[in-house]
């Protein structure tokens, strides 16, 4: 069933996921980070429509489009609007620097192959090979989450984890069933676009989206 | 009429009610449509309960399941949505008189309070796992602006780390679900119902250990965000606390727990998978981790908004060492807390918002002789109180005592101490916060307190409802049990 082309292809879109995850942990512009996402939302939406290819399923195809189109096209469009008004767009206050963001980056990598043994164990396809790279990707985005203080990076940190998760769930197992892909991907829409309108007033309330302005409430 | 149509009845009043409003904006019609439809689930809770006591039954084409367990959430999700939402409109009334909400802002708080009720009852009727998640990250959508209702800095920042740390411990959840339906699919049974409670519950003892393990792990650190179990607790104290006060009063008293009956019923599949000893020692951690956080946090408190959301934090953590002892008896007793719990703060928001709406302050040291100043007011905060300190006549006294007996029944003995040594440190911190509140001396120029009619009426029905069930369960007591047996609970 499987054939050395398709594996290959598959391996490639996965890869494509893991590399870009990984440049988005690099890069500090804003503008950059968002267009990594987009370009990874593209290679995201290629793995149900390699698949659904493969197997001749019509129905995947069109879920990949679905989400090719919500994660390159709609959410970095609305991402581009909560950046519209940051000056420099850049990430200046990481906490952690980019060597050693890289090197984290590493060993998250070998983490997430390391944990997920058990499910390449279970079902040794070249589908569910690739699955560890969907997990790093997941690590990565809580990791990117953590460790920036804008709240635009945060976001993207947040779109990272899950574009790792929908290609754990779409290599495992080719998809969740549709209701639930569905209600997943309509939530994380209406999640972006609440995080958009805080973004929007947290600039009015205090002229920016630094997060370290966000210290009233502690104990 | 055909029971199943209770639990269809159950999701759309409030989506009905939410319409309402969207469509004619919060007005007295509206709002007591809102009431309404949160007795609506209240009541579905109390005719599901006698047809769903030995069985369960189906609605919509196995989506909604309903049986003995959805049967006690509806009745917790109705009573204090009911409650919370009766408070809502005297709530919005002041803040509307005083030009701090407009009515754009009173509709925007109806619609999402009702849609925030369709999601908790959704997720507890929900067959399948995957719309249980859908339901429970709705849950955090529809509550954002909620929590951000005042638009000021403290209630922009709560908003933001509320929606970022949900939606991140939620999406783990989504990950183990997907991992678990990979172990589902591989029990070969097809791809039809492979996330369906019951033909999980069915097939777990064929699902691929390895696999469940990292499905358990992945599920209880997701929905554990939601419940707030630490280490991920951190938005909750500043989501209730800028919150208003009837959303706090829902968010405390049914928002954490239908999370926590979420993990109660994936507890139950993977015990049968994994063997109880797994989650039990991941909940015996994270419970006794938040009680050590709540009870620390709870000796300097100066907030007691704040005050009361580590006490929800503190019941929570209990919850889970009763969720890790796992005996029919714990369980039980459990899901009466559950229901008490909710009821009691309820009570103790809604008070805390008209202390609020008084003061413009939520600090402690601010509000002094509430009991001389406003005797409504005063007896229901410290009726709240007593309550949650698990103090007779109050149901929280029967469902703790139940919870050690069933929790020391299952050879836990020792967390069962610490649990109580901890619990000993915040009974102490909220006595002594709740006395300064209560007696003292009246400040010179405090405002006037007083709590008209209406307003009264969900906080005595509330502290009411708590003393009978401290007397007597009555016919919940089947109910109760049913359900812990469900949950896999063992005597």
């Amino acid at each position: 069933m499987t054939s050395p082309g398709f594996t290959t292809a598959l391996d490639l879109a996965a890869g494509a996921l893991l590399l870009l995850a990984v440049l988005i942990v690099w890069r500090r512009g804003l503008r950059g980070m968002v267009t990594l996402l987009g370009v990874q939302g593209a290679a995201l939406g290629l793995i149900p429509i390699l698949t659904g290819a493969h197997t001749g399923d019509a129905l995947l195809i069109g879920v990949g489009a679905g989400v090719l189109v919500l994660r390159a096209l709609v959410i970095p469009g609305l991402l581009v609007r909560l950046l519209a008004g940051d000056i420099p767009p850049r990430e200046t206050a990481a906490s952690v620097n980019t060597t050693a963001s890289l090197l984290a980056a590493a060993l998250l990598t070998i983490l997430a192959f390391a944990a997920s043994r058990s499910l390449v164990a279970l079902e040794p396809t070249a589908a569910v090979r690739a699955a560890p790279m969907g997990l790093a990707v997941v690590l990565l985005g809580i990791f990117v989450l953590v460790t920036r203080r804008r709240a635009l990076s945060q976001v993207v940190g947040f779109l990272l984890c899950d574009n790792g998760i929908t290609a754990v769930a779409f290599l495992l197992t080719a998809g969740v069933p549709l209701v639930v892909e569905l209600g997943a991907s309509l939530d994380v829409l209406l999640a972006v676009i609440v995080l958009q309108i805080l973004g929007g007033r947290m600039r009015v309330k205090f002229g920016g989206t630094h997060l370290d302005e966000l210290r009233e409430l502690h104990e | 009429m055909n029971a199943s149509w209770f639990a269809i009845a159950a999701v759309a009043a409030p989506m009905i009610a939410a319409v309402a409003v969207a469509l004619v904006g919060w007005r007295r019609g509206t709002a007591v449509g809102s009431v309404a439809a949160a007795a609506v689930v209240l009541g579905c809770g109390i005719a599901l309960g006698p047809s769903v006591l030995h069985r369960h039954l189906f609605a919509v084409d196995h989506v909604l399941r309903a049986d003995a367990m959805t049967a006690v959430m509806l009745l917790v999700i109705g009573t204090v949505s009911t409650l919370a939402t009766w408070a809502s409109i005297g709530y919005l009334d002041t803040e509307l008189a005083r030009s701090h909400t407009t009515p754009a802002r009173a509709r925007q708080y109806g619609v999402l309070v009702n849609i925030f009720i369709a999601a908790m009852t959704l997720a507890v009727l929900a067959n399948n796992l995957g719309v249980t998640w859908v339901a429970v990250e709705a849950t955090t959508i529809s509550t954002a602006f909620l929590v951000g209702h005042h638009r000021t800095r403290a209630s922009l920042e709560a908003t933001w780390k509320y929606v970022i740390i949900c939606s991140v411990g939620i999406a783990l959840a989504f990950l183990g679900t997907v991992v678990l339906y990979f172990a589902s699919l591989h029990t070969g049974h097809g791809t039809i119902g492979a996330l369906d409670i019951d033909s999980l519950t069915e097939h777990a003892a064929q699902l691929n250990p390895a696999v469940t393990r990292l499905a358990a792990g992945l599920l209880l650190l997701g929905y554990g965000t939601k419940v707030g179990l630490a280490p991920f607790h951190t938005w909750l104290a500043d989501a209730h606390s800028q919150a208003p006060a009837p959303v706090s009063a829902l968010m405390s008293g049914v928002l954490l727990s239908v999370a926590l009956s979420v993990l109660l019923r994936i507890k139950s599949v993977i015990d049968v998978a994994l063997g109880p000893a797994f989650l039990r020692i991941g909940l015996l951690t994270v419970g006794l981790l938040t009680l050590i956080v709540a009870a620390a946090l709870l000796i300097a408190q100066r907030d007691y908004k704040r005050m009361l959301a580590y006490s929800s934090l503190e019941h929570m953590g209990f919850l889970a060492v009763a969720a890790a002892a796992g005996t029919e008896l714990a369980l039980a007793a459990a899901l009466l807390h559950v229901l008490a719990h909710g009821l009691g703060k309820s009570v103790l928001f809604i008070s805390a918002g008209h202390l609020q709406l008084a003061h413009g302050s939520t600090s402690i040291a601010d509000v002094t002789a509430v009991l001389r100043r406003c005797p409504i007011l005063g007896v229901s905060l410290a009726g709240g109180l007593i309550a949650i300190l698990g103090l007779p006549p109050f149901a929280l006294f029967a469902s703790e005592i139940g919870i050690a007996r069933g929790t020391a029944g299952a050879h836990l003995a020792v967390p069962l101490g610490i649990a109580l040594a901890l619990m000993v440190i915040a009974f102490a911190a909220l006595t002594r916060h709740g006395i300064a509140m209560l007696f003292g001396q009246p400040v010179a120029n405090a405002p006037t307190l007083a709590v008209s009619r209406s307003a009264a009426v969900p906080l005595l029905v509330g502290l009411g409802a708590l003393v009978v069930l401290g007397v007597t369960t009555g016919p919940l007591t089947a109910l109760l049990r049913a359900a812990a047996s469900l949950l896999g609970g063992h005597s």
